[in-house]
């Protein structure tokens, strides 16, 4: 009796265990068998269900040809950096990933990911394949790209030519002086109950990353760059970049204060698409938003130029989505293979009609189905006009100091702070310190 | 107790203020979930334009939702019942038993409510996939890591709180069972957790909600096929377009069982907690 | 659902148990000599899972923090070098870029905490004491207000931060054009208010927990001493002050230090209403470890940063003790 009852005691915690144990058995995943790739990709479209259905007859098409299955999971960008953190760490991924082109050099330090060279690079369809631009975002300068592109994307302008044609403009604006006349005759009150109603433009100003990348091309513009040595946020030039697009919202009030408070990246297109901004600079996968909110009154031109142009003629990162190869994998040759079937110019043709993404694959501009206009203008954005960010492994954390900063800035003009240029050079150094201290 | 006019004042004013202050959100959610999409992106209107159940219909092909249902049922309800067997048994002794080490396990348990959750997610994570190395049952991207985690979180304060019931509870009732010859466990199980029902259920119910609106341990612990809810969720927003009447309708259907089961409870809630909390 | 009137079942009241400990010269201490395993056996299921998901995790995470795990070395962890104090000397130098925030911080957590928790917990007194009383309807009102806790915290924070939109939110549609009491759209979401925000919001999910733990305690009250001190004369204040308080004091300790420490650690909220940075007004300082953690990939900056907020804790746990919990934490 005596010695019974801790017995009991001990089935009972073991019986607590045990359940656990066997809730194992239905929990665990089914492991990859030989002739089976899993595939990670990024959430590209309307919603991760639309995707996988965009997905599934190209990754058909492979197995046909390879005879490998393919293991499909899209994930949705919230999540997509925590899961690449823990395949990373426990080196349980999947075989092949998308990640955000900007990510590269950043991920290509963690050693996790094949190097594209020789063979590898050949398998995955060569270096000659890909828009030049877009190749350049594979990872660390002077170092094997541990990604290669699969999509391609670009900022451009967006017009409303109804709106364009009401206030009597003819033509899309190429300098930013142009830009500001243009935008100040758009902005109005319509119906005259005092208050400005329509803006020439809209912005998402609350976003880190469009502040951070508008901080690139337009310190570009102006003949500086985000980091040399080091960050190099608070030159001149910068400051005088980021001070270009504040005026927007301060001087000009060409942009809506509200616009302060957007940042998810669709805000400023709903503005546009009920019209109450006439223009705005998103990179071309807003398109898909576009035809999601069935508004097709829209037009594309390249983003404008400062003129004189004191510095490079820059006015877009080479945004994207790159493909990279775990090292984990089982079958870096089925795997580099997959690379090389996605990004091959048939399925580039496919896939940037579905995603509203260019072709990373010079050869699929070719095909009858791109023509367009706006393709065009994409395309050279891309091609002549695009370089990418700094290709450094704090990439993602610079976006996130330096766009936060400016977003504090935003925030300040939209509540009633004038803003200077001593205050945005004062907003830059402290980015830049914050940026010092954690590396 | 007798109410002077003051006090019925002082009651008015704070009820009135309170449940202005929990109603206004909620009318938000349900007004919301039944607009049309159109209606919900301009300026927040009090009544809808029309009523629409479409984005109750739809809610359920956009993303996933009933898999994400599944997977928080199974993993809350687990992790709950688990919760609730584990702190019984821990509480039992800390409330009758004399035991070397009794305090230092207490203030222990009670402390790790102190641990800041950042700071052993990753930890946590990195011994998961060791545990998976060296045990082989995966740990990470299934229900029973995120089941065992939940199950801890609810632990200390479940316990502290049996323990206070339990020791409000007459020695006598397992006494007397015990002298009919019962062990102390059995004396437990058929004399004493009948009684401390109320009690158990409010550490139940702790237990539930502890888990079932948990965000950053499942961002890291699930992948597509174990994705809870409160993280699924999230799926509405897409790099396109935020579908806010189908998010706030799919919100409010998987809120409703764990209101209406409160509802239920809600009465046995409070005389569980009671006891418990005065000690 | 009964909602309507008391049908409480009978529950134990403290006043007329023993001592906890158990009884020395029992019937069942007579019968056994030999070493008692069983309360060992009892707590071992909850000691292990104690251990494995709350104190090796933390104990590997404090280690953590005298490590460079960071991009370069997350992939063999285990292999990540030893730096010593280099994490600690760059994130908490109060007088460098990175610990100067981390202060700012910590002082803006402590400043939250003390409101969500106060105004959370006399909302929840207020609550309990106007509940705790009978009238038509009371039952509606208990439920009603448990369910800003029932909801999934994601939920509660989509809808504050649907709500509190700048040009489009029912909160501004309130004040500007239904009451008329602002001329201009607030922001709330960004620049200074999105303090406030952060702290209506915490304190709409708290102040149920506090009022369904401190109904709870009232009603352990027994009305008797209500009612002998209402024949003394006492006023409802005098009631209030000289027997509920008291009476309730041991809980309200450990509801305000479990309140206390969830607040202080909160996570959810601030990730939820502002995504992966709040603004620097709203900065708490778990969101802030989760950046530099989560988003940079300095894992040991993150934890030396997340043992100063765990030394914080712990320092002020242990002197809230002493001063409120004179007998320990009632369990023995």
């Amino acid at each position: 009796m005596v010695v019974k009852i801790p017995a009991k005691a001990v089935v009972s915690a073991s019986t607590a265990l045990g359940m656990v144990a066997a809730l194992t058995a239905c929990g665990s995943g089914e492991e990859s068998g030989d002739q089976t790739l899993t595939y990670w990709a990024s959430n590209q479209g309307a919603s991760v269900e639309e995707d996988k259905k965009v997905l599934e007859p190209v990754l058909d098409r492979f197995t046909e040809e390879t005879g490998v299955e393919v293991e499909l999971e899209v994930i949705p960008w919230s999540e997509l950096y925590n899961r690449i953190l823990t395949a990373v760490s426990s080196g349980d991924g999947p075989d092949v990933l998308n990640i955000g082109n900007t990510w590269a050099a950043s991920l290509q330090k963690t050693g996790a990911f094949v190097p594209y060279e020789g063979e590898d690079l050949e398998a995955a369809g060569g270096e000659g394949r890909f828009v030049e631009t877009s190749f350049a975002t594979g990872g660390a300068e002077g170092e094997p790209p541990t990604s290669v592109p699969l999509y391609g994307l670009s900022y451009a302008l967006f017009y409303n030519p109804t709106m364009f044609e009401e206030a009597g403009i003819e033509e899309p604006p190429s300098t930013w002086e142009e830009f500001t006349d243009t935008a100040e005759k758009l902005t109005k009150d319509t119906d005259g109950d005092g208050e400005t109603d329509q803006y020439g433009f809209t912005m998402e100003a609350g976003s880190e990353r469009q502040n951070s990348h508008f901080a690139h091309v337009l310190g570009m513009q102006q003949g500086g760059q985000l980091w040399g040595d080091g960050p190099s946020f608070s030159s001149p030039e910068v400051v005088d970049g980021v001070k270009m697009r504040l005026d927007m919202m301060t001087e000009q009030e060409i942009v809506d204060p509200s616009n302060a408070e957007f940042s998810d990246g669709t805000q400023s297109i709903g503005d546009f698409v009920d019209e109450r901004a006439a223009m705005m600079m998103m990179q071309g996968s807003a398109r898909t938003t576009l035809a999601s909110r069935d508004f097709d009154n829209y037009e594309v031109a390249q983003i404008p130029m400062m003129d004189p142009l004191p510095g490079e003629p820059i006015q877009s990162h080479a945004a994207g989505i790159n493909i990279s190869v775990f090292n984990d994998t089982d079958d870096k040759e089925a795997a580099l293979q997959l690379v090389e079937h996605l990004t091959s110019p048939e399925e580039q043709v496919y896939l940037s009609q579905e995603f509203q993404t260019l072709p990373v694959a010079t050869e699929a501009y070719d095909n009858e189905e791109l023509q367009s206009e706006s393709m065009d203008t994409f395309r050279t954005i891309l091609t002549d006009h695009a370089a990418p960010m700094p290709l450094i492994p704090e990439e993602g954390q610079m976006e996130t100091v330096l766009g936060e900063s400016i977003a504090g800035l935003f925030a300040d003009a939209a509540t009633g702070s004038e803003i200077t240029e001593a205050d945005v050079r004062k907003a830059m150094e402290e980015a830049e310190t914050q940026m010092n201290a954690a590396n | 107790m007798t109410e002077t006019p003051g006090f019925r004042w002082f009651r008015r004013i704070i009820l009135t203020f309170l449940t202005v202050f929990t109603v206004l959100p909620l009318y938000v959610l349900v007004v919301t979930s039944v607009k049309p999409l159109e209606n919900v992106r301009g300026l927040f209107t009090w009544v809808p334009e029309r009523i629409t159940f479409q984005p109750y219909v739809d809610m359920w092909s956009t993303i996933p939702l009933a898999r994400y249902l599944t997977n928080s049922l199974i993993v809350t309800i687990s992790a709950t019942v688990l919760a609730l067997i584990i702190s019984v048994l821990a509480a039992y002794p800390l409330a009758r038993l004399r035991f070397r080490g009794k305090r230092v396990f207490s203030m222990t348990v009670l402390s790790t409510q102190m641990f800041p959750g950042i700071l052993f997610l990753l930890p946590l994570f990195l011994m998961f996939v060791q545990g998976e190395e060296i045990l082989g049952i995966q740990l990470t991207g299934s229900y029973t890591g995120l089941i065992i985690t939940y199950l801890t979180f609810a632990l200390p304060f479940s316990i502290w709180m049996l323990a206070g019931y339990l020791s409000a509870i007459p020695e006598g009732l397992e006494e007397a069972a015990m002298i009919d010859g019962t062990g102390r466990i059995g004396a437990l199980v058929r004399v004493i957790l009948p009684v401390a029902r109320p009690g158990i259920l409010a550490v139940g119910v702790f237990a539930f909600i502890t888990a079932w609106g948990e965000v950053l341990f499942a961002s890291v612990l699930t992948d597509t096929q174990t994705r809870t809810l409160s993280i699924g969720l999230k799926l509405y927003t897409s790099q396109v377009d935020t579908l806010w009447n189908e998010l706030l309708a799919a919100s409010l259907t998987i809120s409703l069982p764990v209101i209406i089961a409160f509802m239920l409870v809600q009465r046995h809630l409070v005389s569980g907690l009671s006891a418990g909390a005065v000690k | 659902m009964s909602t309507t009137e008391d049908t409480e079942e009978p529950r134990p009241r403290a006043e007329e148990e023993a001592p906890a400990a158990a009884p020395e010269d029992s019937g069942i201490r007579k019968r056994r000599r030999r070493p008692d395993f069983l309360p060992y056996g009892m707590v071992l299921p909850a000691a292990v899972m104690e251990l494995l998901i709350h104190i090796i995790p933390m104990i590997l995470g404090i280690y953590i923090a005298f490590t460079s795990l960071t991009q370069l070395t997350i992939r063999n962890w285990t292999s990540a070098p030893f730096v010593g104090l280099d994490n600690f000397v760059r994130g908490l130098d109060p007088s460098g870029a990175l610990g100067s925030d981390l202060f700012q911080s910590l002082l803006r957590t402590l400043v939250y905490t003390v409101l969500v928790v106060g105004i959370s917990w006399a909302l929840g007194m207020a609550a309990a004491v106007a509940l705790n009383t009978r009238f038509r309807g009371r039952g509606v009102l208990r439920t009603l207000f448990l369910v800003p806790y029932a909801l999934p915290v994601y939920v509660a924070a989509i809808i504050w931060a649907f709500m509190f939109n700048q040009r489009d939110g029912m909160i501004n549609r309130l004040l500007v054009q239904d009451l008329g009491l602002l001329g201009e759209r607030p922001f709330w979401l960004i620049g200074e208010n999105a303090f406030w925000v952060l702290v209506v919001v915490s304190i709409w999910r708290l102040w149920p927990f506090a009022f369904l733990m401190l109904l709870a305690a009232l009603q352990s009250i027994p009305e008797d001493m209500y009612e002998a001190a209402a024949i003394d004369g006492a006023s409802t204040w005098k009631r209030f002050t000289g027997i509920t308080m008291p009476m309730v004091r041991s809980s309200n300790a450990v509801v305000l230090l479990v309140m206390g420490l969830w607040t202080f650690n909160e996570f959810n909220i601030p990730f939820l209403l502002f995504g992966d940075v709040s603004p620097d007004s709203a900065r708490l300082i778990s969101p802030l470890i989760y950046e530099h953690s989560f988003v940079n990939w300095n894992f040991g900056l993150g934890a030396a940063m997340s043992v100063l907020l765990l030394a914080a804790l712990v320092i002020a746990s242990a002197v809230y003790v002493r001063m409120v919990l004179p007998k320990g934490n009632g369990n023995d």
